[in-house]
């Protein structure tokens, strides 16, 4: 298949950016978009100009780094999928598709697609962790976790921090990300001690460098791990918990 | 105080006033239906509600210290949150994308909340003005307590029935936004009853703007006259 590409070029930070066109021909369409990218940066190459940057790193689909926007869309048209697992057969031979990176006032573009996501981190670093040291893997079953619980806190330790929630969000809200890091501790016992501590900490570094939640619900449907937007409800109740209830009670919950 | 300080306590502020709003807007509703039982029922029921509490309390002491400043305070809170949220949010993108948005799932309704709020802010001072307060320029023939005929009149102008409609639109999409919006703000979420949140706030708006609307269409068909 023949495609066109408009990619967003930019040599920097304070750079200026811009679109710039590129001709794909012979895409096969069982290549990734990835390896798309990577036959156009290998003609560019050829050509010996500037290949196109962009973040990348398992491809396939858990580690996180990549994450562009296709027409318009956080990861492209496929839901449920990161950049490198949509495959060339979700487009049609003669399109042209529109590339452009992560657009978020806290998320600095590095060159051309790649941006630094590292006030994610942050949030992390408040409290997205169990602080005391526990030596080895426990035994299984030492602590009974109800399957529910368990299931529900898999789903939220699935987001693999891509980012694309905060890219999709008319806002630019972390809710999505953060809820995610916050109820895959928070849903087992494990999780407890530090529960209202974590959640008011991570709240609040969050929102120094995000939008804030009008539930919209584009970041679930962008989230290539399909995220549920109930966490950020979990999260929302949480703080208030937090925020107003007796701490040395609210451990019990 | 201090949770009204974070973007999470303003949503929680936004959720609870949007509550007494929508508290108000369905009595409001169904008061208006009175009008349909005739003129002594509706000029009766507007006596009513400032007889409110009568004889334990002062008349009117009720519905201004429980209906109508608590009411004002929650627009006040609303409107300040909605404000400040939004700002934080246009300033939060930064630079904006360059290439056209498909959006996936928010839709027409969430993403037009400060225009339709604008519009409603707006139809209602013109409302107050009209009905309430019955200022001669808007309401020339406008008599206090005399609900029935200040309404048929105000209704036998076709652009203010057209100015009332219009703004039941924009309310019907701000209601059916933030009524289910509501639930996830004050993390009010049971995978059980999830489902119902959703038709919840459709059965609501349609409720509500239908309610509404019968007013000023009942008078253009003639039922009010």
């Amino acid at each position: 298949m023949d495609l066109t590409l408009e990619v967003w070029r930019q040599a920097g930070e304070s750079a200026e950016g811009r679109f710039e066109t590129y001709d794909a021909p012979d895409v096969s369409e069982d290549m990734s978009f990835l390896e798309m990218l990577d036959l156009v940066n290998e003609r560019l190459i050829a050509e010996e100009r500037e290949p196109i940057a962009f973040d990348h790193d398992c491809r396939e689909g858990i580690c996180g780094s990549c994450g562009v926007m296709i027409n318009g869309k956080a990861h492209g048209p496929q839901l449920g999928t990161a950049t490198c697992q949509l495959h060339m057969r979700q487009f049609e031979d003669g399109d042209r598709i529109v590339v452009e990176p992560w657009r978020a006032k806290a998320f600095a573009i590095v060159r051309d697609l790649v941006v630094d996501r590292s006030p994610l981190d942050r949030i992390i670093e408040a409290g997205g962790y169990i602080s005391a040291p526990t030596g080895a893997a426990p035994d299984a079953n030492m602590i009974p976790v109800p399957k529910e619980s368990a299931d529900a806190a898999m789903d939220a330790a699935a987001c693999i921090g891509c980012a694309a929630c905060i890219a999709a969000c008319p806002n630019s809200a972390g809710q999505l990300f953060t809820s995610a890091k916050l109820a895959h501790l928070d849903l087992l016992p494990q999780g407890q001690p530090e529960r209202y501590k974590r959640v008011e900490a991570m709240v609040e570094t969050m929102e120094e460098f995000f939008g804030s939640c009008t539930n919209h619900g584009e970041c679930e449907s962008a989230c290539p791990k399909s995220i549920s937007i109930d966490n950020i409800a979990l999260m929302n109740r949480d703080y208030l918990i937090a925020k107003l209830k007796n701490r040395k009670l609210a451990g019990q919950h | 105080m201090e949770i009204y300080r974070t973007d999470v306590g303003k949503k929680y502020a936004m959720a609870i006033s949007g509550v007494m709003l929508l508290g108000f807007v369905v009595f409001h509703m169904i008061g208006n239906l009175h009008v349909f039982q005739g003129a002594a029922q509706i000029n009766t029921y507007g006596e009513g509600l400032r007889d409110l509490g009568e004889p334990l309390f002062p008349r009117t002491l009720v519905l201004w210290a429980f209906l109508r400043v608590p009411l004002a305070a929650a627009f006040a809170v609303h409107i300040h949150a909605a404000y400040t949220l939004g700002y934080t949010n246009l300033k939060a993108r930064g630079t904006h994308y360059q290439s056209p948005r498909d959006y996936l799932v928010a839709n027409y309704a969430s993403r037009t909340m400060r225009w339709s709020g604008t519009i409603v802010l707006l139809f209602l001072a013109w409302h107050l003005a009209d009905l309430t307060w019955g200022i001669k320029t808007v309401n020339s023939e406008f008599a206090r307590g005399d609900i029935y005929n200040n309404l048929v009149f105000t209704f036998s102008r076709w652009p203010v029935v057209v100015l009332y409609l219009a703004a039941q639109i924009a309310l019907a999409f701000h209601i059916r936004h933030g009524a289910w919006s509501l639930f996830q703000s004050i993390g009010a979420n049971n995978p059980r009853f999830n489902k119902f949140r959703r038709t919840f706030a459709n059965t609501f708006t349609a409720i509500i703007v239908i309610g509404f609307m019968a007013v000023p269409l009942g008078t253009v068909f003639g039922i009010i006259h």
